[in-house]
């Protein structure tokens, strides 16, 4: 089947979404993401694999946090950085986002990494870029959000190498999730033969069990005997649309709670792709407590979008 | 002016008629079929051996984009892409800007289309002022001026009370309400089928209740007021099932299904591709194949072009930001016919769909070749193997899902009122 994310050879040309890649471009990548992270402890935290490539991120969606971790990325792989945030210019003004992405093919961009809160935007601009340009989709929407899917799954298999044997619960606000809908394709991919996805009926999306997960709208069923529970942030627009009653009544009914916690495995870590809203989706003993990995999945970040660009730009060795 | 079309394979369902035989033209009228008229004498004449001649095409559903919006399409481009697909008399819905909701904008439009003399233009007026769903229109003077119906476009009327006074008031006069069913809070902000391509797509979704919820109201309006309704691009198999059932209860009642609709999923949305951003959605497979049964067991009356002209720039975007709507009237005929060629139809019976029965459905006089009817007439090559391709395209809207697709069939040549308005290079004619 086609797949706009790879080229005639069959490499990966861009990364847009997980859906659809297969297993042996995720392991790459994790197993690149490996040899990244010890270039973080180094004293001179640079390899020189990017050297005289320029990384634009066109962040047409604010995001302050996801930025850093790509700037960084791209950084320590000696790369020149061009940090353009469209929403707080060309787009106000009534250029198109043709017209943007245009003007900067024209200024000698290598890879672009994406943000928009359309669905969708990510694959809108791999159509119109010539074949020597990368997108690499840093969020579209509901869409996808690969990088952080691939950086869960990084953290996962670090804690928890037996991949195949596994069972996870993504918890909370699925329907607008990118990240949840990233982390379903990797978890799937890489063999995980249990998904679970726990949600209020509100907050999840029609037919998700099409994604191949099992549904459970009671959050202590979905967690019994999990091995590794992904917490989603909640956003507080979502008392909006009817969607949710309040906060406070989501934290009672699917917030991790020291308490539930002790319904998964006794080993089970604690994920969240931040930022948190602690006491609404998550209490902040269990956020910081010993079983959390949160904090990991920052650092490993870095790492993975270190490994993501470097196989774009041709070379993979740290 | 004489005209004879020979010894083309003549098809005509409103008279029972599929042989090949000649058709003679006299004026503006059909004034023979099989043998010449006595003292007929040709000044015109077209082989069509070989070829399909067919009454022109009725569209239920076809935006001519004037006025107000010229950039993406002008009356003329239009007209003639509706010529070149064989359609002679098209609906057009009252979402133009401004809206059609006074006569003397109706009697433009009438008379710029007539100072083309290509398709026969019939407006739908809107059935509120500004389609905004508050006042209703004079449907009366909007019908002395040439609305043969009325129509929300693709805004619904939110006031139950509004849209019950609508179907009241329409029902006095026994004027057609030309309505597509959709609850605009369910379907707010909707871009795509709510079930699994949109789910793994991030997009937002309009669920098939969406649709049943405002058919369900709408029927019950209808069979409350004895209005006269149609129901227009009907898009899910819960609508079909709805919909016969009102029949059978004795509502007053027709309905259409677009074009791509009968031909589309949801899966063809791929990778995001904004051709297939349309409007109603396209949906299930399960929905599509009982949107195909609703056709050929007359729950449905009629198909459609649904023909939305967009320019370029406003389908270069993310999916959901893109305009929906796609170009149909030069599809609409091939398309139907492919239908008909998989569903083991008779060219004649899917014609229908196309033809006779939309006429009806306006009441309009056209969609037959019956000896004395209005010659508007359609030189249809099956043959023809083409690409839909923009540089094709007559149309100024190149927007269609079916771009870059292969079909099978071509209009050669199309006629209204007896006037030769559109011909492909490759027919023969001779004059004498």
């Amino acid at each position: 089947m086609y797949n706009p994310q790879l080229n005639a050879q069959g490499q990966l040309q861009h990364l847009l979404s997980i859906e659809g890649l297969p297993k042996r471009i995720l392991t790459d990548i994790l197993d690149a993401a490996e040899n990244f992270v010890g270039v973080a402890e180094r004293e001179i935290k640079k390899v020189p694999l990017l050297r005289g490539k320029t990384v634009c991120n066109l962040f047409f969606e604010n995001s302050t946090r996801t930025r850093t971790t790509f700037e960084i990325a791209a950084k320590r792989l000696s790369a020149d950085v061009l940090n353009l945030n469209v929403s707080t210019s060309s787009q106000s003004k009534g250029e198109t986002i043709l017209d943007t992405v245009n003007n900067l093919i024209a200024m000698h961009a290598d890879m672009f990494v994406v943000r928009h809160q359309q669905s969708g935007a990510a694959h809108f601009i791999a159509q119109h870029v010539p074949p020597h340009i990368s997108v690499i989709n840093a969020g579209d929407g509901r869409h996808a959000h690969p990088t952080q899917g691939l950086l869960d799954v990084f953290t996962i298999r670090k804690y928890k190498p037996e991949m195949h044997n596994l069972r996870v619960a993504i918890v909370g606000d699925i329907l607008h999730s990118r990240v949840a809908r990233s982390e379903i394709h990797a978890l799937a991919t890489l063999g995980v033969p249990e998904i679970r996805v726990i949600a209020p009926r509100t907050l999840l999306p029609a037919e998700v069990e099409k994604l191949g997960v099992q549904v459970y709208h009671n959050m202590d069923q979905g967690l019994k005997d999990v091995d590794v529970i992904m917490m989603l942030r909640l956003q507080n627009e979502r008392m909006s649309g009817a969607l949710l009653p309040s906060t406070q009544e989501f934290f009672q009914t699917f917030g991790l709670t020291p308490e539930r916690l002790t319904l998964a495995r006794p080993d089970a870590i604690v994920m969240h792709p931040g930022p948190m809203n602690r006491g609404v989706e998550i209490d902040s003993s269990v956020a910081d407590g010993k079983q959390s990995v949160i904090l990991p999945q920052v650092t490993y970040g870095i790492a993975v979008r270190m490994a993501v660009m470097a196989i774009l730009g041709g070379g993979n060795a740290a | 002016m004489n005209i004879v079309i020979k010894q083309g394979r003549v098809i005509d369902a409103s008279q029972q008629l599929d042989q090949v035989c000649d058709i003679y033209i006299s004026g503006d009228k059909i004034t023979a079929i099989g043998n010449a008229p006595a003292g007929f004498k040709a000044d015109q004449t077209l082989d069509a051996n070989g070829k399909w001649v067919l009454p022109g095409l009725v569209d239920l559903c076809a935006r001519l984009r004037e006025p107000g919006s010229e950039y993406k399409a002008t009356l003329l481009s239009e007209l003639r892409a509706a010529m070149a697909g064989g359609v002679t008399s098209l609906a057009c819905p009252p979402d133009t800007d401004p809206v059609l909701d006074e006569p003397g904008l109706v009697e433009m439009l009438k008379h710029r289309a007539k100072s083309h003399a290509l398709a026969n233009v019939y407006p739908l007026g809107a059935v509120t002022r500004q389609l905004e769903g508050h006042f209703l229109t004079e449907m009366f003077a909007l019908t002395s001026a040439g609305c043969v119906g009325f129509s929300q476009a693709d805004t619904p009327i939110v006031d139950t009370q509004v849209l019950w006074r609508a179907f009241e008031y329409s029902a006095t006069f026994g004027y057609t309400l030309f309505m597509r069913a959709e609850d605009p809070y369910l379907a707010k902000n909707g871009v795509a089928h709510d079930g699994e391509v949109a789910s793994r797509l991030g997009l937002k979704g309009i669920p098939v209740a969406a649709e049943s919820i405002a058919l369900q109201t709408m029927l019950r309006i209808a069979q409350n007021t004895g209005a006269s309704l149609h129901i227009a691009r009907v898009s899910t198999a819960e609508s079909v099932e709805l919909i016969r059932q009102a029949k059978q209860a004795g509502v007053r009642l027709t309905a259409d299904v677009s074009i791509q609709h009968l031909h589309l999923t949801e899966m063809d949305i791929g990778f995001f591709d904004s051709m297939v951003h349309l409007k109603p959605p396209v949906r299930t497979q399960r929905d599509r194949d009982a949107l195909r049964a609703g056709l050929l067991d007359g729950t449905l009356d009629a198909i459609c072009s649904d023909h939305t002209p967009v320019d370029d720039d406003d389908k270069a975007l993310p999916f959901a930001e893109s305009r929906p709507g796609a170009s149909a009237l030069e599809l609409l005929l091939p398309l139907t016919l492919k239908w008909a060629a998989q569903a083991k139809l008779s060219p004649a019976q899917a014609l229908l769909k196309i033809t006779q029965t939309p006429a009806n459905i306006l009441g309009v006089p056209a969609g037959t070749l019956k000896v004395g009817a209005i010659a508007d007439v359609v030189i249809y090559d099956p043959e023809i193997e083409w690409r839909v391709d923009s540089r094709v395209l007559v149309s100024q809207g190149k927007n269609t899902p079916f771009l870059n697709q292969s079909l099978a069939g071509k209009v050669s040549a199309t006629f209204t009122s007896g006037e030769l308005v559109f011909q492909q290079e490759s027919l023969q004619q001779t004059k004498s």
